[in-house]
């Protein structure tokens, strides 16, 4: 049961419905509040961008703080996929996109698809600086067995394979990741800096 | 008030889909780029297109929109989930994997949402 992927337990299931209706009923509510501005889709917009950030500044503050499991899972599966995931739309900023050009408005419709693209991106990797710099939460936990982890190793286990669910075949511990590093004589485990790990983890 | 309550138990649904829906794709696709997250986006823009364009001819009422749109399909698809997942192939400097998860899966969803739309008009 405890190595079964995430996607097939109940519990996991039931965290991301209840964050994905708070989100999305959030997010229905401030577009009810926010007004359009001059035909731009302003909420979708900044729903999108807030969103973003949130997501990079609680996935990067949960993974500094320790491995992905317990109470740290449950909260990243509850506002991560869950809330943050049904808060921001994909759809809407499509089909919005395509609403405006088709009426002509090809700037604005442009503008919106490109400025929500980049921004969002920049929103993303401010919230993921955010909590790896402002907030200096501790990379690893004093005195695990994974302290020796380095920050490259760390941004490793930060793919969104293991981010937003179990890697095929079940979790993989960092420690045995590293090991595995080690056995590969990879010379990845040197920390060289570039975030560019060969290893099997994904 | 109802309203609010049944677009949050179709956002939840809709999140509750794509949770799935992304573990089942990533438990069989290894790929660099997260295909999970593009086929999600990809395919609510067909459908959120669909739905918008059987509202605009009214083929049906605004709050099956509302619920079937921004709630389902709102909560279903994920703009920061693909921001992060760019980011991380950004961190990574896989800069072609990163541009396609930005730009390609942009392009792709307007493309569908284009699509969704004169479907939906058809009726």
């Amino acid at each position: 049961m405890r190595n079964s992927p995430l996607h097939t337990r109940p519990a996991a299931v039931l965290l991301v419905f209840v964050g994905g209706a708070g989100g999305t009923v959030s997010r229905y509510l401030l577009g009810l509040a926010i007004p359009q501005l001059n035909g731009f889709p302003l909420p979708t917009f900044l729903v999108n961008v807030v969103g973003a950030f949130a997501l990079g500044l609680l996935l990067e503050g949960l993974l500094r703080g320790g491995n992905d499991v317990g109470w740290r899972q449950r909260v990243r599966l509850l506002l991560g996929p869950g809330f943050l995931g049904g808060f921001t739309t994909y759809s809407s900023l499509c089909v919005e996109t395509v609403l405006l050009t088709e009426s002509g408005r090809y700037f604005t419709g442009g503008g919106y698809a490109v400025a929500s693209l980049l921004l969002g991106v920049a929103a993303g990797a401010a919230g993921v600086w955010v909590a790896a710099n402002v907030f200096e939460v501790p990379e690893v936990q004093p005195g695990a067995a994974h302290s020796i982890v380095t920050s490259t190793q760390v941004l490793h286990l930060a793919q969104p394979a293991t981010l937003t669910q179990d890697p095929p075949g079940g979790w993989i511990d960092p420690d045995a990741a590293q090991l595995d590093d080690a056995a590969r004589g990879s010379g990845r485990a040197d920390g060289d800096g570039d975030g560019d790990v060969e290893g099997g983890i994904r | 008030m109802i309203v609010a309550l049944l677009v949050a138990g179709a956002g939840g649904v809709g999140a509750v889909a794509r949770f799935v829906l992304d573990g089942l794709i990533r438990s069989r696709i290894a790929s660099i780029v997260p295909a999970g997250t593009l086929v999600i986006n990809i395919s609510g823009s067909l459908l959120l297109g669909f739905v918008t364009g059987l509202v605009l001819v009214g083929a049906e009422p605004a709050d099956f929109r509302i619920i079937l749109g921004t709630g389902f399909l709102g909560g279903y698809t994920t703009f920061s989930t693909a921001m992060i997942e760019t980011v991380r192939l950004l961190q990574q400097r896989r800069w072609v994997a990163a541009g396609v998860n930005g730009i390609v899966m942009l392009l792709l969803g307007l493309g569908a949402a284009v699509l969704g739309v004169f479907l939906g008009t058809l009726f």
